[in-house]
């Protein structure tokens, strides 16, 4: 198998979020940046894959702040390879990262196989043009189910599970090659100890690629973003832990759950 | 804005989901305040008896057509497409579902509309449609504007009253043959929703447990906070991602939707896709070390600090006033 994990950083929400003085974009002074939670999900998948049919696992990322320490990770994990495009990800729309990740896979050495499997994660959490998976299935033209939360292959073809609502969830076969956005893994992403990254990036290397920057980076017009107004809804409980749980005890007891 | 206003309604076996009457009663306020007809799509044979139960529309394009059912979000685009072609339409609104991810990203690359995600709320600005999606996990809103009101908008369940978009009308159906080549994904089967040891859906008191809980061991003083309570536990996805906890107790777009009399929200964030599944909640109380966490802004009771110190502390005189 011929297996592409797409990984993209986003900012910890974690942390506290500001809106950059443009009133467009985030102010990247304090942001700190994480891989995004199905992208942990889409590799684990991936090595899991190859842990039970062999192939090659490949991750590639647009670059990033700490973009090359969640890649010397995902080969500490057991990747085979890392690639970074050197295109700045940074206010790029999801149109304009799947052309960069097609054309990727127009060049010789990445070119689309019988056996390929592109797996992005599901949906990011900065992704207002849309998620990455379809539109980049759109631009290869490949076969695209999206919410996967596992994967088995069977000759050419791979059978997922998509989620609906609910817990309801829906089974597909997909021929091959195809792009699954994935959501969930079939069991929780593997941890890696930090010695073993740190050996990692001693003896391994990221291989990077040139791409001309698109000359537009987003199709939409952003006019404005900023936080959301505190609804002024909740009454906030404040005080010592003591009094709080007093507080809490009071309200459990006017909704008579005691 | 000059031109209709298209609602893919989706439907799942049998029923139409409550996101297309939101869609309608959204896209009628938007179509009357410009001046243009309100369509709906309708595609699959299971889907074509239901145009009916979409009376606020003007016209309903039914493609009663087997193929359409279940179909990948590619041939559902190709599909929309057609009867783009055939009438005049500039805005395009599709569920921010599960079901209908990537359909918006597939019309657009073949029509050459923009696509906004996320949406929750649209207005009109001097012939644009203006767009307010809600980005990093409920943490910053950002408004787009859409020129002449042209492009595709995927709106986030819960954004609009459900309903706003019932009508008893009848709407005028006209019919439409898509034609469709032979996909490279199709459906096998549903796969039913795992039965867990307790039916969350059914409990007056839910302990809701987010990544805040930290490790699966705290968990259990969730556990001992429900079992006083005489309630149950649930979470948001991370910790069934880990394992902490069965499938069965999710709550969100993927899991269960739930409306219990008191929710507690311990160390969730209030991402749109766990509120999602628990906003319908009577009375919602969330314990967040965060101050900006979205969960607030839509809590009815907050509490800025460590759920970790907090609970026990809880758990006693809980146990306390019960004597
Ligand atoms: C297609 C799709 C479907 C999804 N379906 C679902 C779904 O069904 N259900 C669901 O829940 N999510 C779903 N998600 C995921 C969702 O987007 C969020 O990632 C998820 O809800 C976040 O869970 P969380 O709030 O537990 O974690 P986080 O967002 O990481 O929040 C953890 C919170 O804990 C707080 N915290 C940390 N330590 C403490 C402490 N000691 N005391 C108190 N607070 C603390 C932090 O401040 C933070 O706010 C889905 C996502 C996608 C893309």
């Amino acid at each position: 198998m011929n297996l592409y994990v797409l990984l993209k950083m986003v900012p910890d929400t974690v942390e506290e979020l500001n809106v950059a003085t443009d009133g467009k974009s985030l102010d990247s002074e304090f942001l700190r940046f994480k891989l995004d939670d199905p992208d942990e999900h889409a590799l684990e998948q991936a090595l899991l894959l190859k842990e039970k049919h062999g192939g090659k696992v490949t991750v590639v990322a647009l670059d990033a702040p700490e973009v090359d320490e969640v890649l010397f990770t995902a080969l500490a994990k057991g990747a085979d390879r890392a690639v970074k495009i050197l295109v700045n990800q940074s206010g790029l729309g999801t149109v304009a990262a799947a052309r960069v990740l097609a054309d990727y896979f127009a060049s010789a050495s990445d070119k689309i196989t019988s056996d390929t499997l592109v797996l992005p994660g599901s949906q990011a959490i900065d992704d207002l043009e849309g998620e990455l998976a379809p539109s980049l299935a759109a631009a290869l033209n490949l076969p695209f189910v999206g919410v996967v939360s596992g994967v088995t292959l069977a000759k050419e073809q791979a059978v997922v599970t998509k989620e609906f609502a609910g817990g309801l969830r829906g089974e597909f076969e997909v021929a091959l090659p195809a792009v699954l956005g994935i959501q969930s893994a079939e069991k929780p992403p593997r941890y890696v100890p930090v010695a073993k990254v740190r050996a990692v990036m001693k003896s391994a290397k990221i291989e990077t690629v040139d791409h001309t920057p698109p000359d537009r980076l987003i199709r939409l017009e952003l006019d404005r973003m900023y936080k959301p107004e505190a609804a002024g809804r909740a009454q906030m409980l404040e005080g010592a832990p003591e009094g709080i749980a007093d507080k809490l005890v009071e309200v459990l007891a006017n909704n008579s759950v005691i | 804005m000059a031109t209709a206003i298209l609602v893919l309604a989706e439907q799942l076996r049998g029923e139409i989901a409550d996101i297309t009457f939101e869609m309608l009663g959204a896209g009628r306020k938007l179509a009357s305040a410009s001046g243009v007809p309100l369509y709906a799509a309708l595609l699959g044979s299971e889907a074509a008896p239901l145009a009916a139960r979409l009376g606020l529309a003007d016209k309903v394009f039914v493609a009663d057509q087997p193929q359409l059912n279940l179909a990948p979000a590619h041939t559902i685009a190709v599909a929309l497409k057609a009867i783009l072609d055939q009438a005049q339409v500039g805005l395009v609104l599709i569920g921010g579902t599960n079901g209908s991810i990537g359909i918006g990203s597939f019309l657009s690359a073949k029509t050459g509309l923009p696509l906004v995600n996320f949406g929750r709320a649209a207005k009109l600005e001097a012939g644009a449609v203006v767009v307010t999606s809600q980005l990093f996990g409920g943490k910053i809103l950002s408004d787009v504007k859409l020129a002449d009101g042209r492009g595709i908008v995927s709106i986030y369940p819960g954004a609009f009253p459900v309903e706003a978009g019932k009508s008893e009308g009848t709407p005028s159906v006209e019919k439409v043959d898509v034609a469709i080549e032979a996909p490279k994904v199709s459906f096998k089967q549903y796969l039913e929703p795992e039965k867990g040891d307790v039916d969350i859906t059914k409990q007056s008191v839910l302990v809701g447990v987010g990544r805040g809980m930290q490790t699966q061991d705290n968990v259990q003083l969730a556990e001992d906070l429900a079992r006083i309570l005489g309630g149950a536990v649930c979470a948001s996805r991370p910790v069934i991602d880990q394992g902490w906890l069965p499938l069965s107790r999710q709550v969100g777009k993927s899991g269960m939707t739930v409306k219990p009399r008191v929710y507690l929200a311990l160390g969730i964030s209030g991402a749109p896709e766990h509120w999602e599944g628990m906003q319908n909640s009577q009375c919602i109380i969330a314990v967040n070390t965060d101050p900006k966490a979205p969960i607030f802004d839509g809590a009815h009771y907050g509490v800025v600090g460590d759920v970790l110190e907090l609970l026990p502390i809880l758990i006693d005189k809980v146990k306390a006033r019960k004597g």
